[in-house]
């Protein structure tokens, strides 16, 4: 750009030297060579300092970034060898049980040599059963599930009533001992509003009320005869521990000269804050908060709510109604022209030139990289997802319609010459039935692809479909429909791959015999 | 005239790298109505390319075609063939591969269904009609090729190796049946095979090509085909001449591929 240059800074910050690169307009009048003196601590870059600055950068993050994704691998292992262990059980004890069950004695089990020979492996269903059982029960344990009996939750948040003591202490050194009623409340439970007796001393009983997964904090002097403020007051001991504690006692920064303590009281740990109250914690226990892992049933529950009454006024019918009219409509209309595109490409050296550079260049870009493209030249409604999902289609039915001719053995169309047969016959009876197989791979990698195109391009922008159920959702936090969403997304995908398996046998009963 | 004459056929090509390959050399042969050709010969010897080209799947480079009197240019259902294998259309059954040709013509289904029915009971298929060819084994698919082509009735029957990928008992039996249709068709027959015992059996004539250019090496007039029509081709084998000629041919042929050997040799 005309009157710009690049400048590399350098300048102290937190006694650590830094410099930086920074791209600066050059102001009216002046030029590089005269007039332009660049501001202090600045120099002009040279190519070379530009290029070894933005590598030099770019790598230093990315190390840091190896770092971090290296380190949450890390943490990840034990669990993965964990599962890995479970499965390995699993199949100890199944093999256990199954030398005790009556043996089948078709051919495969016959074969000895299974290590190695891909065709005596087959999937074990009760392998099948056990895992997607495990995730299911890992799931309901973690989220305290109805589903399954209780002694197989992990340890729950305590919700309930308990009670602690703590001693205060005023300004002569009396002490007085007081006790705190906790009552921990379910998500949405109505306020109780105990009131409790004052007791005798000077530091009177208190209560507390905290919804589950908070904390609160409890202001144990604000009822008492003496106050930390006005009297100087302090907390020295929690259920009979003693600690040396004094939030008064700071140095002449005003940071406090003594750590304040923490105490596991059993249902939850109290921390004495910086001002000398104490902050309660009830155990969170090791169960997930329904923010980030509803559990099954309350899935299942929101399911039947929202497919009888909809979410944000849109049946559930119309959400997926609309994503697969998008699939089906782009998906077809791909088809159409990438067909004969492909057949084109596959029987004219003309189209095979014409078209090559297009479709070899089109075929790596993934239809998620065209979404902003689309949005800016259809805007967000109907024509622009579809023409995305046409786009989606196009180039892999073309490339598998091109694919399927040039699959076809020259003996059969020379066959066909020899038997009379004209070029469009040849066409008619030889290349589009052999191609078929080859065309219904490609229509169900199309589906595929299709689909998650879909979800992705409503999930950045859209009026209904079930992509834009889930962001909508996200945006509420309403994490049990987000997965709801995901369970539909991946079952819709899979119906729809096993409807065109079930139409490719069908249709195409020849495949893999010529 | 009626018959097939090639005259002076020569075929050669260009390679990317600049040189080229004389693929075939001046071969010429005149086949009369009904006449049955083996061609033999090394791997290299140009007979794939001198079919394809009497198909018309290649155009020569020199000489000429010339069958019932006019010359070939292209395909055409006059000039049948009958390949190795693959060349069966798996989504039709039996019928309708067999009834290809007369289909395509646009021939009404109560004009050849009758001789399309006869080719199948022929080739001993009277039991297999409605099956899709890929149920069959590959002994049937070639009785189902055989009987496509002849479905077509062209005047003259290219076999590229028909035989060379069934095993050998089937291969016996389908030796006996391309005599028989021969004989009972009267149908010129040119058949490209690497089995001298076959192209003996049923060749009524026999050419030896040699490679580089592929050439017509040696020509021979045989008795065994006439014979194997009418005996047991077991019977025929045991003629004493058979065992000469095979003989004579193997060696003929192995001097070649040694010939071929000595002189990558040399090169390597």
């Amino acid at each position: 750009m005309a009157g710009t240059v690049n400048l590399v800074c350098t300048r102290e910050r937190l006694g650590e030297v830094v410099s930086q690169l920074r791209a600066v307009t050059i102001p009216e009048g002046q030029t590089l060579e005269a007039g332009f003196t660049p501001p202090s601590g600045c120099e002009v870059a040279s190519t070379w300092e530009i290029i070894s600055f933005q590598f030099g950068t770019l790598f230093s993050e990315l190390w840091t970034e190896t770092g971090n994704v290296l380190l949450g691998a890390l943490n990840a292992v034990p669990y993965l060898a964990g599962y890995v262990g479970m499965v390995l059980l699993f199949m100890v004890f199944w093999r256990a049980i199954k030398t005790l069950l009556t043996p089948t004695r078709d051919y495969t089990s016959l074969k000895t040599v299974t290590f190695g020979d891909e065709s005596a492996v087959r999937s074990e269903t009760a392998a099948s059963i056990l895992s997607v059982g495990l995730i299911f029960v890992i799931w309901c344990s973690f989220t305290g599930s109805i589903l399954i009996p209780k002694f197989m939750h992990l340890p729950a948040p305590f919700v309930g009533q308990e009670t602690f003591t703590y001693t205060a202490q005023d300004a002569d050194g009396n002490r007085d001992d007081a006790t705190v009623r906790v009552d921990v409340l379910k998500a949405g439970e109505d306020s109780i509003n105990a009131e409790v007796d004052a007791g005798d001393g000077f530091a009177k009983n208190d209560a507390v009320e905290i919804t589950v997964y908070r904390s609160e904090i409890v202001a144990w002097d604000s009822n008492d005869d003496v106050t930390r403020r006005d009297d100087g007051a302090r907390i020295v001991a929690i259920n009979g521990q003693e600690f040396e504690f004094d939030s008064s006692l700071r140095d002449d920064e005003g940071n406090l000269t003594q750590t304040p303590p923490t105490f596991d009281i059993g249902f939850a740990n109290v921390a004495v804050t910086d001002r000398g109250t104490l902050n309660v914690s009830p155990n969170q226990g090791w169960q997930m908060q329904p923010l980030y892992l509803p559990a099954p049933e309350a899935v299942w529950f929101r399911f039947i709510e929202v497919a009888k009454y909809g979410y944000q006024n849109v049946y559930l019918t119309v959400h997926l109604g609309f994503s697969l009219f998008r699939v089906i409509v782009g998906f077809m209309l791909g088809a159409a022209i990438g067909i004969p595109l492909g057949y084109a490409m596959g029987l004219s050296n003309w189209f095979r030139g014409w078209f090559d550079p297009i479709v070899e260049f089109m075929r790596p870009v993934p239809p998620l990289a065209l979404i902003p493209l689309v949005i800016i030249w259809f805007g967000i409604g109907e024509v622009g997802k579809i023409f995305l999902l046409f786009l989606a289609a196009l180039w892999i039915m073309a490339i598998a319609a091109r694919a399927g001719v040039s699959g076809v053995r020259i003996t059969k169309v020379h066959a066909a010459y020899s038997l009379g047969a004209s070029k469009w016959q040849i066409l008619r009876h030889v290349i589009i039935p052999n191609s078929l197989p080859e065309i219904f791979t490609g229509a169900r990698v199309a589906m595929g692809v299709c689909w998650g195109t879909v979800v992705a391009a409503e999930l950045v922008a859209a009026e209904e479909g079930i992509g834009k159920m889930i962001t909508t959702a996200s945006k509420f936090q309403s994490t049990d429909i987000i997965l709801m969403g995901v369970i539909i997304i991946g079952v819709v995908g899979f119906g729809i791959d096993m409807l065109m398996r079930m139409a490719e046998r069908r249709l195409v009963p020849w495949k893999g015999k010529g | 005239m009626n018959g097939l004459s090639i005259q002076g056929l020569s075929m050669r090509f260009e390679l990317p790298n600049g040189g080229h390959v004389q693929a075939l050399q001046d071969v010429s042969i005149d086949l009369k109505q009904g006449e049955l050709l083996s061609v033999l010969g090394p791997s290299g010897c140009g007979k794939t390319t001198l079919l394809n080209i009497v198909a018309g799947f290649l155009a020569q480079t020199d000489g000429k075609l010339i069958l019932n009197g006019h010359e070939i240019a292209g395909p055409d259902a006059e000039r049948g063939m009958v390949f190795q294998a693959g060349a069966l259309f798996e989504w039709m059954s039996v019928r309708d591969n067999v009834s290809f040709g007369p289909r395509m013509a646009g021939k009404k289904k109560a004009d050849y269904m009758g001789n399309v029915d006869h080719l199948l009971d022929v080739v001993g298929l009277q039991d297999f009609k409605e099956k899709m060819v890929y149920e069959l084994s590959g002994g049937m698919q070639q009785r189902v090729a055989l009987a496509r082509c002849l479905a077509n009735d062209p005047d003259v029957i290219l076999m590229d190796e028909p035989l060379g990928a069934l095993d050998a008992l089937t291969r016996e039996k389908m030796q006996s049946l391309v005599l028989k249709l021969w004989k009972e068709t009267g149908k010129t027959i040119i058949l490209i095979t690497h089995s001298v015992e076959e192209a003996l059996l049923l060749g009524e004539r026999l050419i030896v090509m040699a490679p580089r250019p592929g050439r017509i090496h040696k020509e021979y007039n045989l008795p065994f085909a006439e014979l194997g029509v009418h005996a047991d081709l077991r019977e025929v084998k045991k003629h004493p001449d058979f065992g000469t000629k095979r003989d004579e041919i193997l060696n003929m042929i192995w001097d070649m591929e040694e010939e071929i050997m000595g002189r990558t040799g040399e090169d390597a």
